[in-house]
């Protein structure tokens, strides 16, 4: 083997002697990690690491490690664990939450983590001036939304108070069961009051940076690597076992894919879309896979002709094969969606409404619908088109789809992407027929699909609007029992699937590579995977 | 060699001294030219591969054994057989096929950019050459603030905006082609004007629009054909590159970039799904590259091989 | 040397360089979508919040002078995406990485280059003329999307010799820096052969010849200095299309250079760094331009400057 590549690149290149006496000088790899290192495929570049400030899913893998709120979860089970709050109690109206914080709860300059600090935090989280993107999720505490829109000028309004250094009180708007669940979310986390306002916008950076989680930054190189240690001040540092961890940005999967090959990496993004089935395959030990909250979907733009018509929309629904899709297009275990909420969110699975196979029964009533809807056959429908934005594997699926519904109902649909940014305007402003969309639930409950499709919602975007359903879920804010609110969300996704503004095509999984090694890095839902129980074996 | 520094930076040999020099003596020169093209092996087989391609491409929509969007999803990278010459694609669908349809696209989008970047550089060049004095100079100033200007962010920005169309990415890549073109001819102008059948010309009264298109222009066109043969593989790259970062030709349809770029992926598992595209692309640049070189040997008899 | 025409260039460029900033202002703000649109919509209001922190709710032109009033300070600006960062720290970071590849590439690409192109010159029409030049087109038909992911399978994964990816110690620098170096490796050999070829006809090449001296003293001697014109010519513009096209290097083998940044905030519309990375490249590739206008002065007493 080794031979035969050194003849190779002395015929690829005239100056062959030269140039492989150089590689023969370089025959090492590159090095092996040192233990309880790990390496972490981490997507994209992180915005920033202020908790208030960043918006994605590779922001949140290092915030939440260089920070603890007051609950962590479990990484199997995904229940609340005590973290920063060593206990808390929840009031009988579910509307007032009174946390005890521990009292070896440290930032990493020594200083005591008190009451104080979460106060200011989500006051800052909800001061508009701080223009937090997911101000929204302090939106459940009383008074939160109305700071953050301008109505109330007095920070001090929100309904969160130091009772003393180590309790924190909590008042919510409305009961919200999920809310500990919530409180995982990074924009929830204290950050440092001194630190914040003596370097304003650059207190992230690594020579600035006061944290109070597991571990704290070391260094980071915008787009090659972002490195953090173990945090020796934590409450908790004697489970933590890992010494440092390196997040890589790499936004190439194909790369990431080679680099984990070579040992380079220990944890993965995603793999490349074509090799997925070859992973699936042959290296089952490394291969990982498992739901993930989120749906994939179509959404429907009800305003326009033809789709303005609920069953024009019902006849697309029934003639997709959604099987199909995720046995030979997607092929990484998703699962057919036959409702908007991934089954099992926060323990609601919704009935299934839609067929998961087309069958000669389905088509036969999509046709029906069609010609019912004055297109038989498809004749004298207006042109379709189906948006999305320029991905490799959206393309594979449209592509897909079209086939479904020209083979099915005989449509003729076109398809049309867009750059993301230019895709995301185009959305916004109902210019399109059929997008493509996804989304991922921010906490584990139904409500983080459903609210979605209220009158005007800002992720609506299909021109949607059900009265009964936005009084539907105007009300299941409010309710306490658990039963009670399955009910509603059954209702909910009824409505929804009656009068179908989306096509639903499959319930998301994460899948990734990831090196045997690691220990104590377990599948869930909300792919949440807190590094203080991993190790490396 | 000509006065200033920017005809000679083309980089290029191709600021030749034309041999076409009137219009009278053109045909038995184009004849010479092609006579000693034949002699020249290489250029002869690319050449006659290109035509080949070119009949192909054309033919594509009648002679493909399959539709070139039908996918069948069971058949995930199969290998070549009889019923698949080139194997599948990953979403099943005939590989055999796709190279034909990416032959079209990319040939298209290599021919028209080519073009669009020859009309607008020849116009320009001529024009700039034949002016001549503050215009000539104020021109070549633009072309080369133009040079300065990232490609890449030209069609970049221009992709984000047009993405869809097809036609916008021809002119966008013709675009980024022209002013080497322009410099040529401008080069050649500013030697040709001096001519006696120019100055005749310029001396009866002739209108310099007419100056310009009916008797500069064509005698450029021994170094415009050469540096189109040349133009053509740099286009087709430079769509596979834009496919590259998924902003090329937009599915279904695809280019050889395209097919490149998904076979990469899968170069491993199945080589294949690699192979067919690039060596489809690969020769085709060689042939142009060949018959390029041929071309120029055969107009300029003076800078041919000993 | 015309000092003269060297001053008057670079005074020229001060009105195109605020031509291209105007431009580029204009052409990034009226491309749809705006830097804070996510998939997850911002609600209106925390929009404009983060539109008034960042001045965007000003009318355009407003925000256009306060950015000039800036860059007369060479301030870039914040980025709106790395919240924490200037575009000056962005540019300080990622520019020396790109600078140090593009470097790189170059020495391989002469070093390659011009062997290959010299022993072809040397025996022309013989083995050494053919493999060489062969191998040279497929380096100019082989997109870098091809060789880069080639070489990191054979060189990284099958052999183990070097890392696939990363820009740290020197290993991993040698296959980036060669996969972008290829195809300039692969114009520099042809340009080679092409100018000693040419030279070798002069007339004070024949008298050398005549003279008895022998071929590779003529080579090295005589030919070397004129004919490599051609080279020294295409390196301004090959340095510069380095440092852009690098950017398909840079995401293939992960390199935190600014190729990435560019595409990335092109894309996501992070206005002030499209701004500075545009600007950087318009000067960079200026001023490669005008070091070779200088150099071509220095190597060809013939070229003299108006």
């Amino acid at each position: 083997m080794r031979t035969k590549g050194t003849f190779q690149f002395r015929s690829l290149f005239v100056a062959g002697p030269l140039v492989a006496l150089l590689f023969s000088l370089v025959s090492f790899s590159a090095q092996s990690p040192a233990p309880q290192v790990l390496n972490w495929g981490n997507g994209t570049e992180v915005q920033d690491l202020d908790p208030h400030i960043v918006s994605g899913v590779p922001e949140h893998h290092i915030i939440s490690e260089l920070f603890e709120g007051l609950v962590t979860v479990h990484p199997q089970t995904l229940e609340p664990l005590p973290a920063q709050a060593e206990s808390w109690t929840i009031s009988k109206d579910g509307k007032i939450y009174t946390f005890k914080i521990r009292k070896d709860a440290k930032w990493t300059n020594g200083e005591n983590v008190t009451a104080n600090d979460f106060v200011y935090s989500w006051q800052r989280l909800v001061d508009p001036k701080t223009a937090a993107k997911y101000a929204y999720q302090g939106y459940y505490i009383k008074n939160g939304e109305a700071i953050n829109k301008g109505k109330i000028k007095d920070l001090k309004q929100l309904g969160v108070k130091a009772v003393d250094a180590h309790t924190l009180q909590v008042e919510l708007e409305a009961p919200a069961p999920f809310f500990l669940g919530v409180l995982y979310h990074y924009s929830l986390y204290p950050v440092h009051q001194k630190t914040v306002e003596k370097f304003g916008q650059r207190w992230t950076r690594p020579e600035n940076i006061v944290s109070n989680g597991p571990f704290k930054l070391e260094s980071w190189q915008l787009n090659k690597v972002l490195t953090v240690v173990k945090n020796p001040v934590y409450w908790d540092a004697a489970k933590v076992q890992l010494s440092k961890v390196n997040y890589w940005p790499v936004e190439k999967s194909d790369t990431e894919e080679k680099m984990f090959r070579a040992g380079e990496l220990h944890v993965t993004n995603e793999i490349p879309l074509p090799k997925i089935p070859y992973w699936q395959r042959s290296k089952k030990d490394v291969y990982q896979q498992h739901p993930y909250l989120g749906t994939y979907y179509y959404r429907l733009n009800v305003t326009k002709k033809p789709l303005n018509d609920k069953r024009v929309r019902r006849a697309l629904n029934l003639s997709i094969d959604r099987e199909d899709i995720v046995k030979h297009v997607t092929r990484a275990g998703q699962i057919p969606a036959l409702s908007f909420t991934p089954p099992g969110t926060g323990g609601f699975t919704p009935e299934g409404k839609l067929p998961p196979k087309v069958t000669p029964k389905t088509i036969a009533e999509a046709k029906k619908l069609l010609a019912e809807a004055g297109y038989p056959d498809g004749k004298g429908l207006p042109p379709i088109e189906i948006l999305y934005n320029t991905l490799e594997s959206h393309k594979t699926i449209a592509e897909a789809i079209q086939q479904m519904w020209k083979k099915n109902l005989g449509i003729e649909v076109k398809l049309f992407n867009q750059e993301w940014k230019v895709y995301l305007a185009t959305m916004q402003t109902l210019n399109y027929q059929i997008a493509r969309a996804g989304w991922i639930g921010d906490y584990n409950d139904p409500l983080t699909f459903l609210d979605m499709f209220i009158t005007n919602g800002g992720n609506n975007e299909t021109g949607f609007s059900n009265k009964e359903y936005d009084k539907l879920v105007r009300d299941v804010k409010h309710e306490t029992n658990q039963a009670k609110r399955l009910k509603m969300f059954q209702r909910l996704e009824d409505i929804l699937m009656d009068e179908l503004p989306i096509v639903p095509i499959y319930t998301y999984t994460r899948v990734y590579l990831k090196d045997p090694k690691v220990a104590g890095w377990y599948p869930n839902v909300m792919d949440y995977h807190p590094l203080k129980f991993v190790s490396l074996k | 060699m000509s006065n200033t520094l920017t005809t000679t930076m083309t980089g290029t040999d191709l600021s030749m001294d034309t041999n076409l020099k009137d219009e009278t003596g053109g045909v038995s020169l184009w004849k010479d030219a092609f006579r000693r093209l034949l002699k020249n092996k290489m250029a002869v087989i690319g050449g006659t591969f290109l035509l080949l391609e070119i009949l192909l491409a054309i033919a594509t929509p009648w002679i493909a054994p399959y539709d070139f969007e039908a996918q069948n999803l069971e058949l995930w990278v199969e290998a070549p057989s009889a019923l698949h010459w080139f194997g599948t694609d990953t979403l099943g669908r005939d590989l055999f096929t796709r190279v034909l349809y990416g032959g079209r696209i990319s040939l298209m989008v290599g021919i028209l950019a080519s073009l669009v970047s020859v009309a607008i550089g020849v116009t320009y060049g001529a024009i700039s050459g034949y002016l001549g004095g503050r215009v000539d100079s104020l021109m070549m100033r633009i072309v080369d603030v133009l040079y300065a200007l990232p490609f890449i962010f030209l069609v970049i920005i221009l992709m984000v905006y047009f993405g869809r169309n097809i036609y916008l990415l021809f002119v966008a890549l013709g675009m980024t082609q022209w002013l080497t073109m322009a410099r040529i001819v401008r080069g050649q102008v500013i030697s040709l004007k001096e001519k006696e059948f120019v100055q005749a010309a310029t001396s009866m009264g002739v209108r310099k629009s007419t100056i310009i298109f009916k008797h500069l222009i064509p005698n450029c066109l021994g170094p415009v054909i050469v540096f189109m043969t040349l133009t053509v593989p740099t286009v087709i790259l430079e769509e596979a590159f834009l496919s590259f970062l998924g902003l090329g030709v937009q599915a279904p349809m695809a280019s050889w970039g395209t097919l490149i770029s998904n076979g990469v992926e899968v170069m491993e598992i199945r080589s294949t799904v690699l192979l067919f595209p690039a060596m489809a692309l690969g020769l085709t640049l060689f042939s142009l590259n060949f018959l390029g070189d041929g071309l120029r040997d055969a107009l300029d008899p003076k800078g041919a091989k000993d | 040397m015309g000092l003269g025409y060297l001053i008057k260039r670079v005074l020229t460029m001060v009105p195109v360089f605020f031509a291209v900033v105007t431009l580029v202002f204009f052409t990034i703000r009226f491309a749809p979508g705006g830097p804070f649109d996510e998939e997850r919509r911002v609600p209106p209001e925390i929009l404009e919040n983060l539109n008034k922190k960042y001045h965007l709710d000003e009318p355009l032109y407003q925000q256009y002078f306060r950015y000039l009033g800036a860059l007369a300070h060479f301030d870039l600006g914040p980025s709106f995406k790395h919240s924490n960062r200037t575009v000056n720290e962005i540019i300080a970071e990622a520019f020396p990485i790109s600078f140090e590849l593009g470097t790189y590439a170059l020495i391989w690409a002469l070093i390659i280059g011009l062997l290959a192109g010299g022993l072809a010159a040397y025996k022309p029409n013989s083995l050494f003329d053919y493999v060489p030049m062969s191998i040279s087109i497929a380096g100019i038909c082989l997109p870098t999307f091809v060789i880069g992911p080639l070489s990191i399978l054979l060189f990284g994964l099958w052999m183990e010799w070097l890392p696939v990816a990363g820009w740290d110690d020197w290993p991993s620098k040698v296959l980036p820096s060669l996969t972008l170096g290829f195809a300039y490796a692969a114009y520099v050999s042809r340009l080679t052969r092409g100018g000693l070829m040419e030279i070798r006809n002069q007339d004070f090449i024949r008298t050398a010849r005549a003279k008895g001296l022998k071929e590779s003293t003529i080579l090295i001697k005589h030919s070397l200095r004129g004919g490599l014109l051609p080279v020294v010519s295409y390196l301004g513009p090959a340095f510069a299309g380095l440092l852009s096209g690098a950017l398909v290097t840079e995401t293939i083998f992960n390199i935190p250079g600014l190729g990435r940044f560019f595409i990335q905030s092109a894309l996501n519309r992070d206005y002030t760094v499209v701004m500075g990375t545009a600007l950087l490249y318009f000067t960079l590739i200026f001023v490669c331009n005008f070091i070779v206008d200088v150099l071509y002065v220095v190597l060809d007493p013939r070229v003299r400057y108006e």
